[in-house]
């Protein structure tokens, strides 16, 4: 079996290790340390967040609730509190400002389960995509939760929801939720290539939705630097995304990624040896950074 | 056009329409079990009991958002969680009184907590709480059954005298006791379940029920006649007639009060010496 190349080989070869993966570390960090924060009142006694990502507390003062799970309690006929009304459009806002998969690939902690199956996966050199599903799956999942909601007069999603089951399963007592976390990574490594999340996954669609309209956007700023080696394409959970920027396919050719779908999960910027992408706003719509310039946006 | 474009045109067509079908039917299959699970998961195991202030479940399913903000709140640890893969919806909180009862705190945090309005915000005193309702449902073990003075139950509930009473009843087995029944009244029980946890039985004879299950119900129409007649001062049917008792002479029966009444002792024609009484006769005559 011959090994395939990992991507960002040659950004490793290049600036090293470290700053190679500087935005997955930070991405991790994320995701650990706000289950850490959540997790330190039932381990440690100290309360700074109570709750779980489904509506929580911070510090006996700030109120947040999920945006979707109010949606799918509105569709089953339940008109919320204030506090929880409140709680979500705080969540909106913050989504709207910094992309809505920002939910996806800096809070879920399912990502970190796929992200991994997916690293095996290419260690394991198991090719192509295994089972297809068609681009609007995730879509039809979405509806029918909402249907669903609707008809059962019940968050019915939340019984299969594997992100908050596995948040509340680490906060409250796991139960079964390993099986849940096992099946998931078994799925992406054997059955499907970014399976669940890129394909399936309705939370996915719903914080999608937000950031088709949201401002914090990666750019392909340098795409005049790319040399075509594709790791890009390789490393990005939506390969798709990339290319309307990258190959001036959009209406007026401007090279911010403006699918909804990205995460901004800047794997494309850790691995791209051409430091040809960059975070800027959707309103940024410029064409060829220098690089001493792109320095002040790099963490 | 060309043959061969419009050709693979009508193909990616078809393509579209079988990929849109498989979709769909997948989805649809897998929301068909979703919705069937989340109908069977509703039902609540008897045993297991929501905060106070729950809303009727199948609000409170669509209510709930499973944030677990009023278990973190609960003082007691009396609230759990129902995790994935158990009896209780998953996510959803509720407690088992046998373990751990409510201990009705006044300030009610547990309903203070809730961001969404599962529970209730309009309960603001414990006491209007109706998480369920106590049964004695085992007569055969309650020990006060029996004709001992346990009333554990009675005891230890927070609204003693309201929610339990020991109502007296005679005691044919011994003749001269009584027995002591615990007694539920569904107009002041919470369903706090303290009467269960403290039931010194090895299984409880007291068991807090949802009230659906606890609870029968009077049919509407029906009229207690010793009810109506207090209400209306009179008895609605025919007028009452008084009870006649066929008693010797001087001797009166007072039902439900004094009993046999012999006052006119003296006056009763014979007396202990049969002989004073021939005498007495006698002299009567003459």
């Amino acid at each position: 079996m011959s090994q395939q190349k990992m991507p960002g080989t040659d950004r490793i070869a290049n600036v090293g290790w470290l700053k190679a993966n500087e935005w997955l570390l930070l991405r991790r960090f994320s995701q650990l340390s706000i289950l850490g924060v959540f997790l330190l009142g039932p381990l440690a006694g100290v309360w700074i967040v109570k709750g779980n990502l489904a509506s929580s507390v911070t510090l006996d003062v700030l109120s947040l609730t999920d945006p979707y799970v109010l949606l799918q309690s509105l569709f089953a006929g339940h008109v919320m509190q204030t506090t929880a009304i409140t709680g979500a459009l705080i969540v909106l806002a913050f989504y709207l400002l910094v992309g809505g998969r920002v939910y996806c690939s800096w809070v879920c902690p399912i990502n970190i389960v796929t992200d991994t199956a997916n690293w095996l996966r290419k260690k394991l050199g198991i090719k192509g995509q295994g089972m297809r599903f068609s681009k609007q799956t995730g879509y039809w999942i979405f509806a029918m939760t909402l249907i669903l909601a609707f008809i059962s007069k019940s968050i019915a999603w939340e019984l299969a929801n594997p992100v908050s089951i596995v948040y509340r399963g680490l906060l409250y007592g796991m139960g079964s939720a390993w099986l849940m976390i096992a099946a998931l990574f078994l799925f992406d490594l054997f059955v499907s290539r970014r399976g669940w999340c890129t394909h399936l996954c309705p939370v996915g669609i719903f914080y999608g939705l937000l950031g088709s309209k949201s401002i914090l956007k990666v750019t392909a700023i340098n795409r005049e630097n790319c040399n075509d080696c594709m790791d890009c394409f390789s490393v990005c959970p939506e390969p798709q995304v990339i290319k309307p920027a990258l190959k001036k396919l959009t209406d007026d050719k401007n090279p911010l990624i403006q699918s909804g779908r990205c995460t901004n999960c800047a794997r494309c910027i850790d691995v791209c040896n051409q430091n040809v992408f960059s975070f800027t706003t959707r309103f940024n719509k410029q064409d060829g950074m220098h690089l001493h310039q792109q320095k002040e946006i790099m963490p | 056009m060309t043959e061969a474009s419009q050709k693979a045109r009508a193909i990616s067509r078809r393509q579209f329409m079988s990929d849109t079908a498989k979709t769909a039917c997948g989805v649809s299959l897998f929301g068909l079990g979703l919705g069937m699970y989340s109908q069977q998961a509703r039902s609540l195991p008897p045993l297991a009991i929501r905060p106070p202030g729950a809303l009727a479940e199948d609000q409170f399913t669509s209510a709930c958002i499973r944030c677990g903000l009023c278990v973190r709140d609960c003082p007691y640890d009396t609230l759990k969680l129902g995790r994935f893969g158990g009896e209780v919806l998953t996510g959803t909180p509720y407690f088992t009184a046998r373990d751990v009862p409510c201990e009705m705190c006044e300030d009610i945090p547990c309903v203070k907590a809730c961001p969404t309005g599962a529970l209730d915000p309009e309960l603001e005193i414990i006491d209007d709480a109706r998480m369920g309702l106590a049964a004695l449902i085992d007569q055969e073990t309650c020990l006060n059954f029996q004709g001992l003075r346990c009333e554990v139950c009675y005891r230890v509930c927070p609204l003693i005298e309201d929610a339990i009473t020991l109502d007296l009843q005679h005691n044919p087995r011994s003749g001269s006791h009584a027995f002591f029944i615990p007694t539920v009244h569904s107009d002041a029980c919470t369903g706090c379940g303290k009467c269960e946890h403290a039931c010194v039985l090895p299984e409880a004879a007291i068991k807090i029920l949802p009230k659906k299950i606890a609870k029968g119900q009077s049919a509407e129409h029906y009229r207690l006649g010793w009810e109506e007649k207090q209400k209306a001062g009179e008895s609605l049917v025919n007028p009452d007639v008084e009870h006649k008792y066929n008693l010797p002479q001087g001797v009166e029966y007072d039902h439900g009060g004094k009993g046999l009444i012999n006052e006119k002792v003296d006056a009763v024609p014979f007396g202990g010496n049969a002989l004073d009484t021939l005498k007495q006769h006698k002299a009567d005559l003459q």
